[in-house]
C-alpha cells in the first residue's frame, strides 16, 4: 500500500486501528544495555500489543536493531553486554535466571537483515525448526512446510523445486524462505531486522504485503530505517535517536502530529 | 625540489631490476631445483616401476629389481595412515570446534592450548619416535601386558607394533587437522550460526546440524593432508614398529609392518650392494612420491573448490 | 494459542520454566567433554616431555654409573646381603628376583667376579663416564696427548660427549638457514608483491610441492645425487660431510619457511602498497620499505619456525651427514648430529642401558631446546606485532 508523500509530510495510508485494544503482550521497563561500560540503550519504556506491528525507526546506530535483539536474547551471545531494567514477555521476565532461552527464541523469531538460509534444500530449510522440536512424520513435516510456505506468498513459486538447494533462489524469495522457516514453527512473536533492505523494490513490496498479511496471526516488531515502509504497514511506532526513545505512538500520530520536535524533524526529513 | 621536464624516465631503474631480479631469481631456482629433484627421480625409477613392482612382495630375491616387489610397503604405510586417521580425526575436529565455536578469545585455557597446538606442531619427528617408545610401548603397554597377560614372559603389547606407531603419529598430525578444521569452520559466516539459533536451536544443535555439514570439506582436506604428511615420516616409526623385513602382512595391531620410507633408508644405508639396490631405491622412492603427492593434490584440489564455493555464496 | 492438532512438543505455559540452562542436560555434559577432549593437546606436550625424560633420569640425576670397576662381593658372602642389597647389586628387578632360585643368583655372582677381571687394562675404567663432567667437558682419555671431546659409546671404555654432536647439529643447520631462508624469503617477496598477482596463483602451489616431499626422499636425492655433484664442484674429500646436509636440509626448510613468509606479506593491506606508490615509490621500494616491515612479524615467525625445523630434522642428516661424530668446525667434514645420533643408535643400544639412557637424554635436550626457541619467537613476535599497532 503505497503512501502518499504531501509537502515533506507522510501521510500513512494505514487506518486508524478500530478494533478493540489487545492486551499488552510485551513490556519494557527502563531497559538499559552497555557494551561494557559504553552505554547503547538508555531507559527505554514501551509496552506493545498483541497482533500490532511495532516498527523502530530512528537514524543509523540509534540503537533499534540492538533493542530488537533483546526480545530473543540474542545479545547473549555478545560477551561484554550487560543488561539493567526489565523486560517482560506475556507477564514473565525473560531475563530471569530460570528462563530457557532455548524455549524463549520458538516463541520469538527472528528474521534477519541479511537473509541466511541453510545451505540445505527449500524443504528442509523449513523443516529445520520443526526437526528440532520432534516432529518426525513425513506427512506432518510436508503439511506444514506447505502452510508456511503458503503464508510466506511462496509456495506457488517453489512448489516444484522444494527439494533445490535454497541458494539458488532470488534475494527476495530466499528472504521469504527466511521468514517461512520463522513462522513454520509458529512463534508468538516475530521480530524483522531490516528485512527488505537488501532487496529491491518489488521483492520490498511483496514482503511488505506479507507482513500485514502476518499481522492476523502473529507480533511483528520491525525494525525499519525506511520511513516510509514505517508508514505503510505498522501500527505502532517507536523512534530512537542515539539510544533513547524519544517518542512512541500509533503510526498515525507519530508521522502527522509528532508531539517531540525532534520526531518530527525525522519524519519530515530535516536529519537522518 | 628540481623537477624533471617530462614524466619519461632519465635514469635505468637499477634498483627495481636488481631487486626484481634476484627475487625472481629465488623463486624460479627453487622451482627449478624440485624440478631436478622430481625428474631425476622419475627417470630413473621408472623404468624399474611395474605392476608387478607394485604387487609383488619380497618373498624372492629381495635385491633383485626384477623379482622384488614393494607390496608389503605399501600396505603397511597405508595400513598405519588410516589407523592413524581414525584417532587424529575425532580429537582434532572436536578441539577446533572447542576452539572456534566455545573457547573465549582472552581466556586463559585457549591461550594455552594454542600454544601447546603450536608446540606440538614444533617437536623433531625423532622426539615423537622417542615418546611412542617411552611413553606408548615402555608405559602404557608394559602396564597392558602386565594387566591382561601377568604371567607371560613374552611382551605382548610392550613392544613396537603398528598401534603404537599409529598412535605416536596421531600425536604428530594433530596440529595439521586443528589447523585445517579451525580454517574451514571459521569460512562459515557467522549469520548461518545465528539463524539456527534463532530458530529455538542449542549450540551444540547447530554446531551438530547447521556448522559440521558445512566443513566437512575443509575436515577432510585436513585429514589427507596429515595422511600425507604421516605417510612420508620415517622417524616416529623407526623405534615403534617399522621392521625391515616381515613374513606377513599386518594382521593385528600388535604386529610390525614394512613400510616405503623405512625401506628406502635402509636400502639407501645398508645396503651391501649399492649398484644392485640402486634401481629398487628408485622405484621405491617413486611410488612414495606418487602416493604423498597424489593425497596432495587431492587435498588441494578439495580446498580450491571449496574457496571457489565460497566465493560464489558471499 | 497453540492448537491441540500441533505435532511440536510444547512445555506448559509459555515460556517453559526449566531452570536455565539446566534444560539440556545432554547438551551440558557433551560440552564439558568438547572442552575436556580439547585440553589433550597441552596433555601431550606434558606427555612427551614426562615420558622422555623418563628414560634419561638417572643420568639426568647423576645417580647412574657406568665405572668398569666395581666392588666385587665373593660368592661365599653371598647369604650375608640382604635381599635388597642382593637384588641391587646383580641388577635386578622384584619380579626377577622372586622367580630365582639360591643356584642362579650363585652363578650370577660368579659371572660378576669373572666380569670384573676382564676390565681393561686403562685407567679410564674407572671413570663414571656419564657424569656430566664427562658429558660436556673434553677430558684427556687414555691414548690422547690433549683433552678432546670424544662420542663413543661403543668402546672398551664408553666415551659419551655431547659436544660433537651439537656442534654437527650447529653446522647443518647453519649451512642449511643460510642457504634456505634467503632464498626462501626472496622467492616469497617476489611472489607476494613483485610478480603478476595471476602468477601467483600457479607459483604459490608450485613451491609449496616442495613440502609434499618427504624428507627420507631428500636424504636420498642427497645421499645419491648430491653429494657426488658437490664433491665433483669442490673438490673435497669426505663426500658425506655438513655442507650437503646443509644443502638437502635447507631445501627442506624452504617450503615452511615461504609459507609463512608469503601469508605474511600478503595479509599486509594492500592500502600500504597502493599509499607508497601514489607517493612515487617503485613496486621494489614499497616491497622493501613499507610491506617487509610491516610483515615482519610473521617473517621472523617465518625464520624461527625454519631454524626449529632445521635443527630437528633426522632423515636428511641420517642419510647425508656422513655420520662421523668429531669435533672440527669445517663444513667439509663427516658429521654427526643430535637427531641422526639418536635415530641410527638407539636401535642397537641395551634396553635400560647407560648409552640407552643418554640417547633420551640428548632426545630431551632436543625438545627443550626447539620448544624454548617456538616460546621465544612467539613471545618476539608478539612483542613486534604490539610494536607495530603502536601499543609498545
Amino acid at each position: 500500500m503505497p503512501a502518499a508523500i504531501l509537502h515533506n509530510q507522510i501521510i500513512p495510508k494505514q487506518p486508524a486501528t478500530t478494533e478493540p485494544a489487545s492486551p499488552m503482550l510485551i513490556k519494557v521497563q527502563n531497559l538499559s544495555l552497555f557494551y561494557g561500560t559504553a552505554p547503547a540503550l538508555k531507559n527505554i519504556t514501551l509496552a506493545m500489543r498483541e497482533k500490532r506491528v511495532t516498527a523502530f525507526i530512528g537514524p543509523s546506530g540509534c540503537g533499534k536493531s540492538t533493542l530488537l535483539r533483546c526480545f530473543n536474547r540474542m545479545n547473549d551471545l555478545i560477551d561484554t553486554v550487560r543488561l539493567e531494567g526489565d523486560l517482560t514477555i506475556a507477564g514473565q521476565n525473560i531475563y530471569s535466571a530460570d528462563v530457557d532461552v532455548i524455549e524463549l527464541r520458538k516463541r520469538v523469531g527472528m528474521v534477519f537483515q541479511r537473509s541466511n538460509p541453510f545451505p540445505k534444500s527449500i524443504f528442509e530449510n523449513i523443516a529445520y525448526g520443526l526437526r528440532l522440536q520432534g516432529v518426525r512424520k513425513k506427512s506432518e513435516l510436508e503439511a506444514i512446510v506447505e502452510k508456511s510456505l503458503r503464508q510466506a506468498a511462496l509456495w506457488d513459486e517453489v512448489k516444484d523445486r522444494l527439494h533445490e538447494s535454497a541458494l539458488s533462489l532470488s534475494g527476495g524469495q530466499q528472504q521469504r524462505v527466511c521468514i517461512a522457516r520463522a513462522i513454520a514453527i509458529e512463534p508468538e512473536v516475530i521480530l524483522m531486522d531490516e528485512p527488505a533492505s537488501a532487496l529491491d523494490p518489488i521483492a520490498t513490496a511483496k514482503i511488505e504485503e506479507l507482513i500485514l498479511d502476518l499481522k492476523k496471526e502473529f507480533t511483528i516488531i520491525i525494525v525499519t530505517h525506511n520511513m516510509q515502509q514505517a508508514a505503510r504497514i505498522s501500527d505502532e511506532t517507536a523512534f530512537f535517536y542515539l539510544g533513547t526513545l524519544v517518542e512512541y505512538a500509533s503510526t498515525v500520530e507519530i508521522f502527522t502530529n509528532p508531539k517531540v520536535k525532534q520526531t518530527e524533524e525525522y519524519v519530515t526529513g530535516r536529519f537522518g | 625540489m628540481s623537477r624533471p621536464r617530462s614524466f619519461a624516465a632519465e635514469r635505468f631503474d637499477y634498483g627495481s631490476f636488481l631487486f626484481t631480479g634476484l627475487t625472481a631469481a629465488a623463486t624460479f631456482l627453487i622451482l627449478a631445483i624440485l624440478a631436478v629433484i622430481l625428474g631425476h627421480i622419475l627417470l630413473h625409477g621408472w623404468e624399474s616401476l611395474s605392476w608387478r613392482f607394485i604387487t609383488a612382495g619380497t618373498e624372492k630375491d629381495m635385491f633383485d629389481v626384477h623379482k622384488t616387489g614393494v607390496f608389503p610397503m605399501i600396505i603397511g604405510t597405508a595400513a598405519r595412515v588410516i589407523l592413524m586417521s581414525i584417532f587424529v580425526v575425532p580429537v582434532g575436529v572436536i578441539t577446533a570446534i572447542y576452539l572456534t565455536e566455545y573457547a573465549r578469545a582472552s581466556s586463559i585455557a585457549t591461550r594455552i592450548i594454542r600454544g601447546a597446538v603450536n608446540n606440538l606442531a614444533g617437536v623433531p619427528s625423532i622426539v615423537f619416535g622417542l615418546f611412542g617408545l617411552g611413553f606408548f610401548i615402555n608405559f602404557v603397554g608394559q602396564n597392558m601386558d602386565a594387566v591382561l597377560r601377568p604371567d607371560s614372559p613374552d611382551p605382548l603389547w610392550g613392544k613396537p607394533a603398528i598401534l603404537w606407531a599409529s598412535l605416536t603419529l596421531a600425536v604428530m598430525t594433530l596440529p595439521v587437522m586443528i589447523v585445517a578444521t579451525e580454517e574451514s569452520l571459521r569460512a562459515i559466516p557467522q549469520g548461518l550460526r545465528e539463524g539456527s539459533l534463532a530458530l529455538g536451536a542449542t549450540k551444540l544443535q547447530t554446531i551438530l546440524r547447521v556448522v559440521l555439514p558445512q566443513a566437512l570439506p575443509g575436515i577432510m582436506t585436513g585429514a589427507i593432508l596429515a595422511i600425507s604428511r604421516a605417510a612420508g615420516e620415517v622417524a616416529p616409526i623407526l623405534f615403534t614398529g617399522a621392521a625391515y623385513y616381515m613374513a606377513q602382512l599386518p594382521t593385528s595391531l600388535t604386529d610390525q609392518f614394512m613400510d616405503l620410507g623405512y625401506h628406502v633408508f635402509v636400502l639407501s644405508t645398508q645396503s651391501p650392494n649399492i649398484e644392485q639396490t640402486r634401481p629398487i631405491l628408485y622405484a621405491t622412492v617413486v611410488v612414495l612420491l606418487l602416493l604423498t603427492f597424489a593425497l596432495n593434490v587431492v587435498a588441494i584440489l578439495i580446498r580450491a573448490r571449496i574457496r571457489a564455493k565460497m566465493r560464489a555464496v558471499s | 494459542m497453540t492448537s491441540n492438532t500441533n505435532p511440536m512438543r510444547r512445555s506448559v505455559g509459555w515460556l517453559g520454566l526449566k531452570r536455565g540452562h539446566q534444560a539440556h542436560p545432554v547438551e551440558w555434559l557433551a560440552e564439558k567433554a568438547i572442552f575436556l577432549i580439547s585440553l589433550s593437546a597441552i596433555l601431550m606436550v606434558f606427555l612427551i616431555f614426562v615420558f622422555v625424560a623418563r628414560e634419561a633420569w638417572p643420568v639426568l640425576r647423576g645417580q647412574a654409573n657406568s665405572s668398569l670397576v666395581r666392588p666385587v662381593i665373593p660368592v661365599e658372602q653371598m647369604d650375608q646381603l640382604s635381599p635388597q642389597k642382593l637384588q641391587d647389586y646383580l641388577g635386578l628387578t622384584p619380579k626377577q628376583y622372586a622367580l630365582m632360585d639360591q643356584e642362579t643368583m650363585k652363578s650370577l655372582m660368579e659371572v660378576k667376579i669373572e666380569a670384573s677381571k676382564e676390565v681393561p687394562d686403562d685407567k679410564d675404567a674407572r671413570l663414571n663416564t656419564v657424569s656430566w663432567r664427562y658429558l660436556a667437558r673434553p677430558y684427556q682419555w687414555t691414548g690422547y696427548d690433549h683433552p678432546v671431546s670424544i662420542w663413543q659409546p661403543v668402546s672398551p671404555v664408553p666415551k659419551f660427549n655431547i659436544i660433537p654432536l651439537i656442534i654437527g647439529s650447529l653446522k647443518a643447520t647453519l649451512v642449511a638457514l643460510v642457504f634456505g631462508v634467503p632464498l626462501a624469503l626472496g622467492a616469497a617477496v617476489y611472489v607476494s608483491q613483485l610478480a603478476a598477482p595471476r602468477y601467483r596463483e600457479w607459483l604459490k602451489p608450485g613451491i609449496e610441492l616442495l613440502a609434499g616431499i618427504p624428507s627420507v626422499v631428500l636424504g636420498f636425492f642427497a645421499l645419491i645425487v648430491l653429494a657426488s655433484f658437490f664433491q665433483g664442484l669442490f673438490g673435497y674429500q669426505s663426500r658425506l660431510n655438513a655442507f650437503v646436509a646443509g644443502i638437502a636440509l635447507g631445501l627442506a626448510i624452504i617450503p615452511v619457511v615461504f609459507s609463512i613468509a608469503e601469508d605474511a606479506l600478503t595479509s599486509v593491506p594492500r592500502s600500504y602498497t597502493q599509499a607508497a606508490l601514489a607517493l612515487g615509490a617503485s613496486r621494489w621500494q614499497a616491497a622493501w620499505q613499507v610491506v617487509l616491515p610491516a610483515a615482519l612479524p610473521g617473517v621472523f615467525a617465518a625464520a624461527v619456525l625454519g631454524f626449529g625445523r632445521a635443527v630437528g630434522e633426522t632423515m636428511v642428516v641420517l642419510m647425508a651427514s656422513g655420520n662421523a661424530s668429531i669435533v672440527s668446525w669445517s663444513l667439509w667434514d663427516s658429521t654427526r648430529t643430535v637427531t641422526a645420533t639418536i635415530a641410527a643408535e638407539l636401535a642397537e643400544t641395551v634396553f635400560g642401558g647407560n648409552h640407552y639412557r643418554i640417547l633420551f637424554l640428548i632426545g630431551t635436550l632436543l625438545f627443550v631446546v626447539t620448544f624454548l626457541s617456538n616460546w621465544a619467537g612467539d613471545v618476539i613476535v608478539h612483542r613486534l606485532k604490539k610494536r607495530l599497532e603502536g601499543k609498545i
